[in-house]
């Protein structure tokens, strides 16, 4: 009993836990066939969760341990420099079409996302949370620290968000005839940031790039356009 | 210096510089996102990101769903705000992720074929 006194407050504790759920969410992933709905960052989460109520663990100490991996996300947004270099010719090719996709995309998401809560009677705080729910967590958290939202609550719409773009966009966007993956990959990154970006990668590497890309812009274009909003509106 | 901590420190100190800048400017850029900008700017200076910070870049992407995992969990927190709300969240979430992919991928793709088109080559 002291034993595990000791593990479960040492972060090397939760973060081992961390690595080992999403190697066997992985693992039950491919066991079960690679379906869209057994999402190996949705299966890791649900899995770690129910380890925290069996063992009656606050979040921030499992996050204690934890947070080794989540500050790898600061980094892996700065190496997205090295696949937008080498699809570099790409990318130039392509900038009015990028562009244009990904400022409608922005103003797609926020508008449909705030509209849709308020009309359903969602609470002010919930409403702040929900506006950057289409971009990376740190820049989605930011916003909404500045928009009088609540942080956490934006992470978890995030991810909730990253999980369905993940799940769905292959899916909806070939039903309706989009199966270019430039166009694929644009739309998974611009709708649903880094965890669809990772699933437009199993799609074809180029969709991947392009998700990364259109990430990153709809990252900075969201951050500007509501902080613009803010001044505006005051 | 060996090549594979030299990359390390690169991508870190473009982060760092990329996280003062974002306090410096009026805008809440992200920081993160400002030091790719940076970082990408290094590459284009020295003309490729050279063997070790492609594999450190590789590496680190791959397994870019494992980053979500920490902050995912923190949903845990928010149980009783989204059992109150669920329904508004989720025809939200739900919605707005079908509208933005929609419209998203018809933009990028009726922008190209114009292009495509503009430029004499046959269409996608």
């Amino acid at each position: 009993m002291n034993l595990w006194v000791y593990l479960a407050t040492t972060p090397l504790f939760w973060l081992t836990a961390t690595i080992l759920a999403f190697l066997i969410a992985g693992w039950v992933h491919e066991k079960a066939g690679r379906p869209p709905w057994a999402n190996p960052v949705a299966l890791s989460i649900l899995l770690l969760m129910g380890v925290l109520f069996a063992t009656n663990t606050p979040y921030p100490i499992y996050f204690a341990g934890a947070q080794f991996v989540h500050f790898m996300l600061g980094p892996a947004t700065v190496c997205l420099a090295v696949p937008f270099w080498t699809h570099r010719h790409d990318v130039r090719a392509m900038a009015l079409p990028l562009l244009a996709a990904i400022l409608s995309g922005v103003v797609t998401a926020i508008s449909s996302a705030v509209g849709l809560a308020w009309w359903l009677g969602a609470d002010r705080l919930t409403v702040a949370s929900i506006v950057p729910k289409s971009v990376t967590a740190p820049v989605a958290m930011g916003i909404a620290e500045q928009i009088g939202g609540l942080p956490s609550l934006t992470a978890a719409l995030v991810l909730g968000t990253g999980i369905l773009g993940a799940m769905i966009g292959p899916g909806v966007l070939r039903l309706a005839g989009l199966r270019d993956p430039r166009a694929m990959g644009t739309a998974m990154g611009c709708a649903a940031h880094g965890i669809a970006t990772a699933a437009a990668f199993q799609i074809d590497p180029k969709a991947g790039t392009y998700g990364g890309i259109a990430m990153a812009l709809s990252g900075l274009l969201t951050a500007v356009l509501v902080s613009l909003a803010v001044l505006v509106m005051g | 210096m060996p090549p594979f901590l030299a990359a390390i420190a690169l991508v870190l100190f473009c982060q760092l510089l990329g996280e003062a800048l974002a306090r410096a400017s009026t805008l809440p850029l992200p920081g993160p996102v400002l030091g790719a900008v940076l970082l990408f700017a290094l590459i284009v200076w020295r003309g490729g990101p050279g063997e070790a910070l492609r594999s450190f870049a590789d590496g680190l992407l791959r397994h870019l769903s494992l980053l979500f995992v920490p902050a995912g969990v923190g949903l845990i927190q928010h149980l009783d705000r989204l059992a109150a709300e669920w329904l508004a969240v989720g025809v939200a979430l739900v919605g707005s992720t079908i509208l933005t992919l929609l419209v998203t991928g018809g933009v990028f793709t009726l922008v190209a074929r114009w292009q495509e088109r503009r430029r004499g080559k046959i269409s996608l």
